[in-house]
């Protein structure tokens, strides 16, 4: 108990010491997750709003497929992945593996099956009449659908949330793809898995508080949107 | 609301760090980076050439895949069989000896396999085998890893059943699982040192030229690989090779002991 307590204590320390290592490797969780989540929030908004308004040959499939993706091992996809930015892999003169770019492409690819499968569960629960109605009223299909987009806005930010917290937490595909560089692709979670490595507990369990604070913070700045 | 996430987010995006210095891409095994050795070592260089190394620490077997890939532009590895086979087949150029340190047998104060002072580091994993004391491996085809499979070969012995757990983890992580196993490992003297705070485990076996560890520096042969930064990597190498390099290498101190060495 005494080792446990006494690693809180140092924990809570560090955090308050505002170690300049510390703070790069929040930043780099940080903008990788907030980049790749944009880029999810981009393709998976209307990915989910498309599957859940449109009927379709195939639809049953693709989601299907979809809800598959969502359990997506993220060692896999960092496996994957740097096989193609690897320097003899299809995209390998780019230089991008072991770079923040490799990364948010690999989380972009963990989030978008997850906000696209949030949205379109807030499309199948939102009110059926609500594209009809406005239809009616002589909107065209597109600002019908931007409609329903604001009728289940808290549904979308959900979706959003939680796709943030898959990629923030993750470590597969940030170790895999940013290789854990010290200033550059080391994020709160690959450094925790340095620090246990190094048999560094106190440290890796404040980092582990840390990435906890962060992941408050965001849903408390997320929640301030939704009330407005 | 959306508008107003979105703009949040485009500012996200646009204060990204820029990568305006070059950055030099290292692959090197964990011993050196878990020691603390590379955090002292490249800041100096860093500064006299406006650079910035990514080191990425993995085991010597995999830091030299990332070499063959062309993934990285030099590789600071310890294997010497592994290392000549690399550059025999055109992966790598110019390979110069950096330093060496030793590889020591660690075991627990109980000392099951009653190895202690035995100075034939293969005399003793034949005593581990033949007691079925637990042994911890790397098993990832680092150089450690490398080494100890050599000493069960001079043994005679395939290494199998419940007393041999192979770990798949970095050296850090073998000594302290060898540790709560209260078993022996193989380990360098500078991971060694850098955990000895951190783990019930004693140097056992030491001092035996079977256990002499050479680390190299290579650079990744940019006739196969145009991406490498050849000018930087030579840089790199000649100031590991300098005085300067020798002169830092062998100042680096851990609780009071050296833990590399330069010819």
């Amino acid at each position: 108990m005494g080792y446990l307590a006494d690693s809180f204590i140092t924990a809570v320390g560090l955090i308050f010491s505002f170690d300049r290592e510390v703070q790069l490797t929040v930043w780099t969780s940080l903008y990788t997750s907030s980049c790749s989540i944009l880029f999810a929030a981009l393709v998976g908004i209307p990915a989910g709003l498309w599957l859940g308004i449109d009927r379709f040959r195939g639809r049953r499939l693709i989601i299907t497929l979809l809800n598959t993706l969502m359990a997506l091992p993220t060692v896999v996809v960092g496996l994957v992945l740097f096989g193609v930015f690897s320097r003899q892999g299809p995209l390998g003169s780019l230089g991008l593996l072991f770079t923040p770019w490799a990364m948010i492409a690999g989380q972009t690819v963990l989030a978008t099956p997850i906000v696209a499968n949030y949205v379109l569960a807030a499309v199948n629960g939102s009110d059926p009449r609500i594209m009809g109605t406005v239809i009616t009223l002589g909107a065209s299909r597109f600002q019908a659908a931007n409609q329903l987009l604001k009728e289940i806005r808290f549904g979308v930010m959900a979706a959003v949330i939680a796709g943030f917290g898959r990629v923030i937490a993750e470590v597969g595909v940030a170790m895999m793809l940013g290789g854990n560089i010290r200033g550059v692709t080391r994020t709160m979670t690959t450094a925790i898995a340095l620090e246990t490595s190094k048999g560094e507990f106190a440290f890796g369990l404040s980092l582990g508080i840390v990435l906890l604070s962060v992941a408050l913070v965001v849903n408390l700045f997320l929640n301030l949107l939704q009330q407005r | 609301m959306f508008r107003r996430l979105s703009i949040f987010l485009l500012l996200l995006l646009l204060a990204t760090p820029a990568f305006a210095t070059e950055h030099l891409r290292l692959a090197t095994t964990t011993s050196t980076d878990n020691s603390g050795l590379l955090a002292y070592l490249l800041p100096p260089f860093e500064k006299a050439n406006d650079c910035k190394v990514d080191v990425i620490a993995v085991g010597t077997g995999k830091a030299l895949k990332l070499g063959e890939t062309g993934d990285v532009d030099v590789v600071l590895v310890h294997a010497r069989s592994k290392e000549d086979k690399f550059v025999a087949a055109g992966f790598g150029v110019g390979r110069r000896d950096v330093m060496y340190n030793d590889f020591v047998i660690l075991g627990p104060d109980s000392d099951p396999a009653k190895i202690k002072g035995t100075s034939d580091p293969v005399a003793a994993v034949r005593k581990i085998a033949s007691s079925k004391s637990t042994f911890v491996s790397r098993g990832d085809d680092s150089g450690t890893n490398t080494r100890e499979k050599q000493l069960w070969k001079a043994a005679g012995i395939t290494p199998a059943g419940s007393w041999y757990l192979d770990a798949g983890l970095g050296m850090g992580q073998v000594i302290i699982m060898a540790g709560e196993r209260q078993g022996y490992t193989l380990s360098d003297r500078g991971t060694y040192l850098a955990f000895k705070e951190k783990t019930p485990l004693h140097i056992v076996v030491e001092g035996n030229k079977r256990l002499f560890n050479p680390y190299g520096v290579i650079m990744v042969n940019p006739k196969r690989h145009p991406a490498v930064k050849v000018k930087l990597a030579q840089k790199f190498i000649d100031f590991l090779t300098s005085a300067e390099g020798k002169a830092l290498i062998t100042g680096y101190h851990r609780s009071g002991e050296q833990l590399f060495y330069v010819q």
